[in-house]
Formats: structure tokens, C-alpha cells, sequence
């Protein structure tokens, strides 16, 4: 078109559509930000809040002392309440590597504020049977983004006000939205009664689809009294039996790890 | 649409670029504070559990 033809300003028709077009457009961009960034944003601040919470009533752990196994049956937590934060996870492995676990799986009043979410039909860490967590990937803090980096042998921590719980990753898998035997308390086979301790984390898959899950399955390993100090697992280079070179106090999980790339 | 708000609004030029910003600014904040929370919960992307939950509404299943 040549200069000569100027439109009218932002009238007629065209002009509003194109308005409203436009601002569809920047809607959904700001829907985008809100809920890749602004939801993490929220949720982060929160998790630090109840995990400054959850070490003001448990106390501090001495992260310079590595707790020696416990021989004998896992103290088993007490029932919690619906949506009250009764725990807290650690997992080595992840760029995030420790966040609040609560009760229930409710998107508006676990999972999206608190952190990873309890299946409440399923064991408690420590009993026979499969302890099954839910947590977000891609957004509102995404305790389980780096989920797909687990590996079998990797260290899932489940730290109580008496006890950490040290599980040990077997096996990863994929399965459909409806595949609710993965968290049955025979993993994979619903009806069976339990023989052992297990654990499984679920979140989406894959990244930023809700299409498929992602599925994460360990076995307990160990325990230690949460008053010995933290477990080997938990310790700088998540072998080493000398925690003394770690000197960020009570940040075990600030430890970086192996990881394999960055994302 | 926008042109005929900018027009609208009163005062000289540098009012009018300031109180664009600032009902820019409220905008964005209600829809971060109400609008899109509202929505999340129909949104594809957010589900993590298997079985139970469709829309964030608990409907345990099985």
C-alpha cells in the first residue's frame, strides 16, 4: 500500500477486531507468565516459609553428623490431618532438593501452595505397603522437575520431626492418566498384599502436557533417627562419610550433585 | 478502541502516558491475583496424579 492511503485511526470494523485480536493475543501471553513464572514465583517464597516453619518446630539437624542405620522397624508417623504439612522430601538428585510434603492431593490446597502432596489412601514412610506422592513438574514451584533425571539406586529422603527414610529408586515408567495401580500397595499389582516398603512419585508427563505421568518407584533402604544427625544419603557427595566439608549448617540439601546437565 | 481510551483520558500528554501504565499495572495485577487462578484448574497442563483428580475437584476413584 502506498503512504498516500492512511487508515482511519483504529476505526471502523477491522479496526476493533484487530484491537481485540491483539489483546486476545497478549492475554494469553500473560496467562503463559503467570503460570510458568508468577506460580513458581508464589509457590517458592511459600516452601521456604514451611520449610523455615518445619525446622523452628522440629529444631535444627546436626548436617555435620552422619546418622548410623537403624536396625528394626521404621517408626511409623501418626496419621496426618488433611492438607497439613507433616514432612519433608529430599531428593539428591534434583536441582530442588528439598521441599514440604503434606497431606492430600488436592490441586488448590496441597499441591498447587505447600509442595509435594500425599495420596491419602496409600502407607505412611516406613509401613508395608506403597507411600505415594504427588507433586507438580512445570509449574507452582515444581518440586518434581527434574523427575525423568532418576535413576535406579538414587536416594528419595523422607525426612518426619523423628526420622529421615531412605529409599532407593528401582524403577521409572510411563502409564496413562487413569493407571491407578501404580500406587496400589503391591506396586503395579492391585489386590496383592503388600511384602514390602515402597514409594512412588507421580507427576505429569510429558513436560508442560498432562497427557501421559510419569511414575517413579523406590524401595526403603534404611532408616536413621533424625536425632543422630542426617543420613549418608544426605551428605556432601551422597557418599562420603565425612560431612566435613559441607559449611552451610543446616543445608544438607544444598549440596549439588551430579547432575548431568543443566536444564 | 485503545485510541479513543487514550484520547479520553484527561490531562496533558505525560498524565495521560502515566495513567495508561497504571491501569496497565491493575489489569495485569487482577488477572494474576484472580482471573488466572480462576482458570488454572481447566487448564490441560496441570494434573500429576493418576486416577483421582479431574479439574482439581477430589473425586477419589477405584
Amino acid at each position: 500500500m502506498t503512504p498516500s492511503h492512511r487508515r482511519r485511526r483504529g476505526g471502523g470494523f477491522v479496526g476493533i477486531l484487530g484491537e481485540l485480536l491483539l489483546t486476545l493475543g497478549a492475554l494469553l501471553l500473560l496467562f503463559l507468565v503467570w503460570q510458568l513464572w508468577w506460580t513458581d514465583v508464589v509457590a517458592d517464597r511459600e516452601q521456604a516459609g514451611i520449610i523455615d516453619g518445619l525446622e523452628q518446630e522440629w529444631g535444627a539437624v546436626d548436617a555435620e553428623q552422619i546418622a548410623p542405620r537403624q536396625d528394626g522397624p521404621p517408626p511409623v508417623p501418626e496419621a496426618p490431618a488433611d492438607t497439613m504439612v507433616w514432612g519433608k522430601m529430599h531428593v539428591p538428585a534434583f536441582d530442588r532438593p528439598a521441599f514440604p510434603l503434606a497431606e492430600g492431593v488436592s490441586l488448590e490446597e496441597v499441591l498447587n501452595v505447600k509442595g509435594a502432596g500425599h495420596y491419602p489412601e496409600t502407607a505412611l514412610p516406613g509401613e508395608l505397603g506403597n507411600f505415594s506422592v504427588a507433586g507438580h513438574r512445570n509449574t507452582y514451584g515444581r518440586v518434581f522437575e527434574d523427575i525423568a533425571r532418576l535413576e535406579p539406586g538414587n536416594a528419595i529422603v523422607v525426612e518426619t520431626g523423628d526420622a529421615f527414610y531412605v529409599y532407593e529408586v528401582t524403577e521409572s515408567l510411563i502409564v496413562q492418566p487413569e493407571d491407578v495401580e501404580v500406587i496400589a500397595p503391591a506396586p503395579g499389582q492391585p489386590g496383592v498384599e503388600p511384602t514390602q516398603q515402597m514409594l512412588t512419585l507421580t507427576a505429569c508427563h510429558p513436560m508442560y502436557s498432562a497427557r501421559e505421568r510419569y511414575i517413579v518407584h523406590a524401595e526403603f533402604a534404611y532408616w536413621t533417627d533424625r536425632a543422630d544427625g542426617i543420613p549418608e544419603a544426605l551428605a556432601t557427595g551422597a557418599g562420603n562419610s565425612d560431612g566435613g566439608a559441607s559449611d552451610q549448617g543446616a543445608a544438607p540439601d544444598s549440596v549439588p550433585t551430579t547432575a548431568e546437565e543443566e536444564s | 478502541m485503545y485510541g479513543w481510551l487514550f484520547r479520553h483520558l484527561p490531562g496533558p500528554l505525560w498524565a495521560r502516558i502515566l495513567l495508561t501504565v497504571v491501569l496497565l499495572a491493575a489489569v495485569i495485577v487482577v488477572l494474576f491475583g484472580w482471573v488466572f487462578p480462576a482458570i488454572a484448574p481447566y487448564m490441560p497442563f496441570n494434573d500429576g496424579l493418576v486416577g483421582a483428580l479431574q479439574h482439581g475437584i477430589a473425586a477419589p476413584q477405584s
